[in-house]
């Protein structure tokens, strides 16, 4: 008996070819347009992105709506380890954003000023890359910034948290 | 043993290249189940699906796909990691225990988006066969061969038994291919891999499928309706080894057959999960079914092929004849793996 074998290579590689589906593909390429839309769902509330039936209900959803490209840091991280493939040098802030008119926050860096300032209640404005940049991704947000305006109250975010 | 019936049923027409994402598809099915059956969401005690990440390359997809279904207030909720057949088998168990009466079930698969042929490579033994890269095709083909030289049939067999099954999907809006040319025309198509040509092998497409049951006290609840009654239900496999198997005779199919009580009285319809032409000559040589049987007026899988749904698709086929009473007791069988590895037999009749 020779030494036994504790490894082998066996190589996989399997390429694919996956569609955002409907819903999804109306919200990335209207990023492209500048606007960020949502759908009412049928319990009322504004989900973005829109999403392919509401998750509460199993039904499909309603209108569509733009919402505001401003709204409420709701929570927040900062991010002071590199790890591969990261795109922004550490130290960096992500947060989940509650936009004005949306029942559902997203998620997208905070740039613009030091991580240190970020807080719940934050509000903050989209930064977009110039139209001839945008593609349909949430990248064609750069970040969101500082608006200047007064912290929310808690009062006005604590259902999205 | 406690009846369960099969209430309500919805395919969606197979295409390729699919641009909805599999919350939409699941959504589509689901409604369309559920209305048919007279069911509202809140009255389900139990989903399951059947679904595979690795035809999409995404992990989870079963778990977005909740979505469509509404999981709020919690759900009872399980998955399979195979075709809806199996999850039906499942839902179908958990009914049999007496304590939930309606469960829906639910398959999706999109298998456009990558290389199909590669992908179900990887279903085979990582270190002795998958290095290899034996294709779907090429597996299959060598089950052909084998039925061959058996002398039992001749290429001219599996030309006929794909020229049947497509010119059966003509009435059938949610097939993908519904005519065929003449036996003697699709023999002179160049070999894809000897000895199959063209026609023996299944289209790739993209689908969805849903299926309600009720127990008879869930019926009793939304009020009587046409139901498909499931007699019996069984699944076995064999090894996973291909070299361990005889693949000219199903074993598996013929076993599960007898414990679904297949022998109990004739089936006049069988719809058999047959993906390539060969494998249906196996598939009705190990039930033994009578030249009389009715075998896949849907068109069965050489019409369409959704991987992760052909299954359910041929219990779903089944149960809308035997709701319509156009079949008094049929047989659905489904496949999983390569070669007819895994086989399920489902027989259904109309009233209790």
């Amino acid at each position: 008996m020779g030494e036994p074998i504790t490894v082998i290579r066996t190589p996989i590689r399997l390429e694919y070819e996956v569609p955002a589906g409907r819903q999804m593909s109306r919200f990335l390429t209207q990023l492209v347009e500048g606007r960020i839309i949502g759908r009412y769902s049928p319990i009322g509330r504004v989900f973005v992105p829109p999403r392919g039936a509401c998750p509460v209900t199993g039904e499909l959803m309603g209108d569509e709506v733009q919402v505001a490209d401003v709204g409420t840091v709701t929570t927040f991280c900062i991010v002071n380890i590199p790890f591969e493939g990261q795109r922004v040098k550490p130290p960096y802030a992500v947060a989940a954003i509650i936009l004005d008119g949306a029942d559902l926050p997203i998620f997208h860096l905070i740039a613009g000023c030091p991580v240190t300032d970020v807080h719940m209640g934050l509000r903050v404005r989209a930064v977009w890359a110039p139209p001839e940049e945008r593609t349909p991704s949430l990248t064609s947000i750069l970040h969101f910034e500082p608006s200047g305006e007064p912290d929310a109250p808690y009062d006005s975010y604590k259902e999205h948290l | 043993m406690r009846d369960v019936a099969v209430i309500g049923t919805s395919l969606l027409p197979t295409t390729y290249g699919s641009t909805a994402s599999e919350v939409e598809l699941v959504q589509a099915v689901v409604s369309d189940a559920l209305a048919k059956a007279g069911v509202e969401r809140s009255q389900v005690d139990f989903w399951c699906s059947g679904s595979a990440d690795m035809l999409v390359g995404r992990p989870f997809t079963f778990v977005s796909a909740l979505d469509a279904i509404g999981a709020w207030p919690p759900i009872a909720e399980s998955h399979v990691e195979m075709d809806g057949a199996f999850a039906l088998y499942e839902a179908w168990v958990r009914l049999l225990h007496g304590d939930t009466h309606v469960a829906v079930v639910y398959c999706f698969g999109q298998s456009s988006q990558g290389d199909v042929r590669k992908v179900l490579t990887t279903q085979f033994d990582p270190y002795w066969v998958t290095p290899l890269w034996p294709d779907t095709i090429s597996v299959a083909a060598m089950q052909a061969q084998a039925l061959l030289d058996t002398g039992r049939y001749t290429e001219r067999d599996f030309a006929a038994v794909a020229e049947r099954s497509r010119n059966a999907a003509a009435g059938n809006e949610r097939a993908q291919l519904r005519s065929s040319a003449a036996v003697d025309t699709l023999l002179q198509e160049p070999h894809i891999v000897r000895p199959l040509r063209r026609h023996a092998c299944p289209p790739i497409g993209d689908g969805a499928g849903a299926i309600v049951l009720a127990t008879e006290e869930g019926l009793a609840r939304i009020g009587a309706r046409p139901a498909a009654w499931i007699r019996g239900m069984d699944h076995r496999i064999e090894a996973h080894e291909l070299g361990a198997r005889v693949l000219t005779d199903s074993p598996s199919t013929r076993l599960a057959a007898q414990q679904a009580g297949l022998g109990d009285g004739p089936v006049d319809l069988a719809e058999l999960h047959a993906p390539f032409a060969p494998q249906e000559l196996i598939l009705r040589d190990a039930l033994g079914l009578p030249e009389q049987t009715r075998i896949n007026v849907s068109g069965g899988a050489l019409a369409a092929n959704p991987i992760m749904v052909a299954g359910l698709a041929r219990i779903a086929e089944a149960a809308e004849r035997v709701m319509a009473g156009d079949s008094k007791r049929a047989l659905a069988h489904a496949t999983s793996g390569p070669a007819l590895q895994q086989n399920l037999v489902c027989i259904m009749e109309g009233r209790a």
